[in-house]
């Protein structure tokens, strides 16, 4: 039951004088530690941080964990972000010491098992992928775009080929453009054409031999799969260009389509969203990448590698990018990963897609009774429907929809994107949800939609806070506690 | 098992209620030709039973920091992780949410980043915080590239050869396309001489960075590099240990304008190199430039305290390509395992972990200097790493025989530093006792009697 | 300045011209009313240094709104005379009088030339209706 008194801040909390007693006494010579570091090295005063005994603190944030909506506790049909369910047993395999206490430096023949697990997620994820080669070391989804849009970079270089531009629909997720900015490319937005798909025309108009690489979301952020993503592939490779596709929507099409069947060159997975690593209140995720073999020499270092029996990372590798963060990987979610895949099998992994699929047509379905979904009938793993039509008529807003939702218990799907569409409501059910879930959704929505207006625009009502003021929040910015007597900015 | 809940029958109604007749249909906006018209080729399903005996026994063949004792460091260290913080970053409320875009049924996770927020910018004395970032070495990068915004028309980064190389080789990635001239200063003596600095660091130089302690385990002059990057106009960026700071001087009493950590230590386990805790804090004149995440304090409606994700115009989902990072997500559940740590140790655990760790250290240094197969490398005063020398040359023995005797000895240098192939890199963290130590050096001079044997 | 007078970039900047003391051209740029009221509570402002130079049609800063970012882009070529360094900590301005205390820039002009792109304030509003629709 929720602690309506557990707002204060650990600031707050403290008190002069509490202290977990957690750490031993020193077993070893003590020394004047003036003899072990010199003077300036040493601070005169501890640390400003809070005194919080453990029976306050853990009060504190288990008061605080009960103001989270989640997947555990909510259906959270946050498009783009497949928030499925999280299986457990991941959690407690990932949790092993024979992964969880394994120091990044020690000797390979001392991690053989991890090796070999590490191993064989490559190779699963490059015939998820249906290209030749992967790396695991890319921290996010957004890292992993980089990572692939520096290995193109380092292609056309090494080809001598002086390519400026990446190609990206309007329909991207904001992270394409800034991936490829970081990458050193410009970036020229293709438009969609009307049913949401990428306009070939327009595209074809930017295909010249600066376009360096297109990146193409597939099934796209609208819930649409590329029907033509063939001849579009084939067209950029035949002005010399590449294929990227961003994974973020390969919960459609797991064991069905394959990127690297369907013309992309490289590609990122988001193991938090198709192989259900818990999303952790924003992170970690991870964001492996695969390559065709012509790429493969570009991967960043080190991967995996096999000789006989015997598993070893591979640093040798004269024409790689180089590292995108330290050590090997976010092995916690990729152990998770290889635990999901292995729990699924060839035939669950479809399963899993084809009722991510039958999940989102039949909400789509049953929500276009009371919305319309501009961009068809069908859908893969996600569709967007459009408050546009409420708003004209009746002043309700995409905005007010999600925040009403919250007071009949349900996580807001994803709003105002893809920004293509006007009062965008983005839906992902995800496959483990049920169809009595997807019918009280519908049905709550259809409610909303008839609610008087004055109330949907003060939603949310039951929630442990009101709409915040996001205005003040970033005119006057307050990152910080500030303690009492601090000269802080708070006003 | 796929976790899936409707039942054959739920399938087939909704199936009919679609107007469809199979399952197939559903993907029929799929051509033909780029179907996969086979299963994909992939081991079998294994339930639980059988998923938990693979996972056992492939966890069985690897040592670890549980099964051997760790001096392994080198930015990844086997400090102790309270019960409490396992205990709180199991509640799935966090775990299995997701960045907080509704605020107002995700006050858990704001009120956590920002709490976050604050306890950084009390460890580390900078004004602003964000969320988090990857790891260390990425927030490092993403520190450089926040100067170079700052200052676009500098063009140089200077930092010294100290610096975790795999801090640095992720910085030149990053680099990689911005036409930015980076600087090694070279270390043979374990720490940057201020000299080499000041005659790198010029009017074009955008940002100066150093690693407190460094990769050595080393004391940098940092006092004397901050004068010489502000003398120039250039900013000071410092990469900390967060647990060196309950002993160290808050790098903004030296004038640093940014700091990065690796956040890995504060309650997050080792996990073979991660998922980790990239710490990023900086003066408040820069917050505009902050890459990540920001939770702001604010109010509701009804005028109660609340907290919301806020300048979000810097982020890529507003800014595309102009964006301050292309950063989408934090670590959040590493930023809350690093909170609860930083909360339960209070300042005086945060003391006694970095007087521990001082302590022990400077104990095995001097016990493994004390033999004479074995020197200390740099005349530089160490925190909780040092770097030994091997007369004998026999590094990768040595280790093979640490090993032997259940310790994970230390992190041999040869990879990164040619010149320093016969030395180790040893950590020492408050968890190690005496009777390792001692038992660490016992090993190390039963091994030389061995070699000697051999060579005999 | 009164709104009549103004002209108006299609990217709906004004600027009001005057002759100084020494004979230059300097006109007063600003953002239009219209502008104002469809980026919606503005929270952040950054405009360049004195001195600067600015380009028509180029970005001379931005202006934000919580969930958007808008470029400010100069109607005219020349330099930066003169900024008004207070509006960023009085944001209201804009919205009271965005025609006068809320000026953002003034620039010496290079040349006259680019005014004859800009639209008159009738030309201006007929756009700004069609914006809407």
């Amino acid at each position: 039951m929720r602690n309506t008194r557990a707002t204060q801040l650990l600031t707050e909390l403290s008190r002069e004088g509490r202290y977990n007693p957690l750490l031993p006494d020193c077993d070893v010579p003590q020394p004047p530690l003036e003899e072990l570091l010199p003077r300036e090295a040493i601070a005169a005063e501890l640390l400003p941080l809070p005194e919080v005994a453990e029976p306050d603190l853990v009060r504190h944030y288990t008061n605080l964990s009960t103001l989270n909506m989640s997947v555990d506790t909510h259906f959270y049909p946050l498009g783009s972000c497949t928030m499925k369910y999280n299986p457990k047993r991941n959690e407690r395999l990932a949790g092993l010491d024979g992964f969880a206490a394994v120091h990044p430096y020690q000797p390979e023949e001392t991690i053989q098992g991890l090796l070999e697990l590490l191993y064989e997620l490559q190779e699963m994820l490059a015939e998820i992928s249906g290209l030749h080669a992967v790396s695991l070391q890319p921290a996010a989804g957004a890292q992993g775009e980089l990572t692939a849009l520096l290995v193109a970079a380092a292609y056309f270089q090494e080809r001598g080929e002086h390519r400026t531009k990446v190609l990206a629909p309007d329909s991207a997720h904001g992270t394409n453009p800034a991936s490829a900015h970081m990458a050193g490319f410009r970036t020229v937005t293709v438009k969609s054409t009307p049913e949401g798909l990428v306009d070939r025309d327009d595209l074809r108009r930017h295909l010249d031999d600066e376009a360096a690489v297109f990146m193409v979301t597939n099934p796209n952020t609208l819930g649409l799969f590329e029907t033509e993503i063939r001849e579009i592939a084939e067209e950029v490779h035949g002005t010399g260009g590449l294929i990227y596709l961003d994974g973020a929507n390969m919960n459609a099409i797991l064991g069905i389509s394959r990127p690297g069947d369907f013309g992309a060159d490289m590609m990122h997975f988001n193991p938090h969203k198709t192989f259900s690593g818990p999303h952790g209140g924003g992170g970690p995720g991870a964001g492996p990448i695969a390559v065709t073999r012509d790429l493969a020499p570009f991967l960043p270092t080190p991967v995996v590698a096999r000789e006989g029996d015997v598993f070893r990372l591979d640093e040798d590798r004269p024409r790689s990018i180089g590292r995108v963060r330290g050590f090997f990987g976010n092995v916690g979610v990729l152990v998770r990963a290889y635990c999901y895949i292995r729990t699924h099998g060839p035939e669950g992994l479809r399963e899993v897609s084809e009722n991510a699929v039958l999940n989102a047509n039949y909400l789509l379905h049953r929500l276009k009774e009371f919305l319309p979904v501009p961009q068809g009938d069908c859908c893969m793993h996600e569709f967007v429907a459009t408050a546009k039509d409420c708003k004209a008529e009746r002043g309700i807003t995409a905005m007010d929809i999600a925040k009403r939702l919250l007071d009949y218990g349900f996580h807001a799907p994803t709003v105002y994107f893809p920004p293509i569409v006007r009062e965008a409501i983005m839906v992902e059910p995800t496959e483990t949800e049920s169809r009595e879930t997807l019918d009280a959704f519908a049905e709550a929505i259809g409610k909303i939609v008839q609610e008087d207006p004055e109330l949907l625009h003060a939603a949310p009502h039951s929630t442990p806070v009101t709409r915040p003021d996001d205005v003040r929040a970033a005119r006057q910015p307050v990152m910080r506690a500030v303690a009492a007597g601090e000269n802080g900015h708070e006003g | 098992m796929s976790y899936v809940l409707n039942t054959a029958q739920d399938r087939q109604e909704m199936l009919q209620i679609l107007g469809l007749d199979s399952i197939d249909e559903l993907f029929a906006m799929i051509p033909a030709d780029v179907r996969l018209g086979r299963p994909l080729d992939l081991p079998p399903a294994l339930g639980e039973l059988e998923l938990t005996a693979h996972l056992s026994s492939l966890a069985g063949k690897n040592d670890s920091a549980a099964s051997k004792v760790c001096f392994l460091g080198g930015g990844s260290y086997d400090h102790f992780i309270p019960a409490v913080v396992d205990h709180v970053a199991s509640r799935s409320e966090f775990y299995t949410s997701y960045t907080p875009y509704q605020a107002e049924v995700s006050q858990g996770n704001l009120q956590a980043i920002f709490e976050y927020q604050t306890l950084i910018t009390q460890l580390t004395g900078m004004e602003v915080s964000n969320a988090s970032m990857y790891d260390g070495a990425s927030a490092a990068a993403e520190a450089v590239m926040m100067a170079l915004a700052v200052s676009p028309e500098r063009r140089r980064v200077v930092t010294a050869s100290s610096v975790h190389p795999e801090y640095r080789e992720v910085i030149e990635t990053y680099l990689a396309h911005q036409e930015v001239e980076l600087v090694t200063i070279p270390t043979p003596d374990g720490i940057a001489s201020p000299e080499d600095v000041a005659a790198m660091v010029d009017q074009n130089t955008a940002c100066v960075l150093v690693q407190q302690p460094n990769f050595f385990g080393c004391l940098e002059e940092v006092r004397r590099w901050a004068d010489i990057a502000h003398d120039h106009g250039s900013l000071f960026v410092t990469a900390v240990d967060p647990i060196s700071l309950g002993l160290l001087p808050r790098p903004s009493t030296y004038g640093a304008d940014i700091v990065v950590a690796e956040g890995q230590s504060l309650g997050n386990p080792l996990a073979y190199g991660g998922p980790y805790l990239g710490i990023l804090a900086c003066r408040e004149a820069f917050m505009r430039r902050l890459p990540g995440r920001l939770a702001g304090q604010t109010v509701d409606q009804r005028n109660q305290r609340c907290w919301t994700l806020t300048l979000q115009t810097r982020e890529q989902h507003i800014r595309r390509e102009k964006a301050t990072s292309n950063i989408c997500t934090n670590q959040g559940l590493l930023a809350l395992r690093a909170s609860v740590c930083l909360a339960a140790l209070g300042p005086r655990g945060m003391r006694q972990a970095a007087e521990l760790s001082v302590r022990k250290a400077s104990y095995a240094r001097d016990k493994l200097a004390g033999n004479s197969r074995f020197t200390r490398l740099f005349d530089a005063p160490t925190f909780k790493e040092f770097v030994i020398r091997d007369t004998s040359g026999q590094v990768d023995e040595l280790l093979a025989h640490g090993l032997e005797c259940g310790y994970l000895a230390g992190v041999p240098l040869g990879k990164w530093y040619p010149d320093f192939a016969d030395c180790l890199l040893v950590a020492v963290t408050e968890k190690r006792t005496r009777a390792e130590i001692d038992g660490l050096v016992d090993c190390f001079v039963n091994s030389e009697q061995r070699t000697e044997v051999v060579h005999a | 300045m009164s709104p009549e007078e103004l002209r108006y970039a299609k990217t709906h900047e004004w600027i009001g011209v005057k002759t100084d003391a020494q004979g230059n051209k300097v006109g007063t740029v600003g953002i239009s009313a219209f502008a104002v009221e469809s980026l919606t509570d503005l929270v952040f402002i950054e405009l360049p240094k004195a001195g600067a130079r600015v380009q028509a049609g180029e970005s001379f800063g931005e202006v934000e709104s919580v969930k958007a970012v808008s470029d400010l882009y100069s109607p005219v070529n020349g330099e930066i005379v003169e900024v008004n360094s207070e509006l960023s900590e009085n944001l209201e301005w804009l919205s009271e009088d965005c025609y006068g205390k809320g000026w953002l820039i003034k620039v010496r002009l290079d040349d006259e030339k680019p005014l004859g792109d800009l639209l008159d304030f009738a030309a201006y509003k007929q756009q700004c209706a069609e914006e809407q629709a």
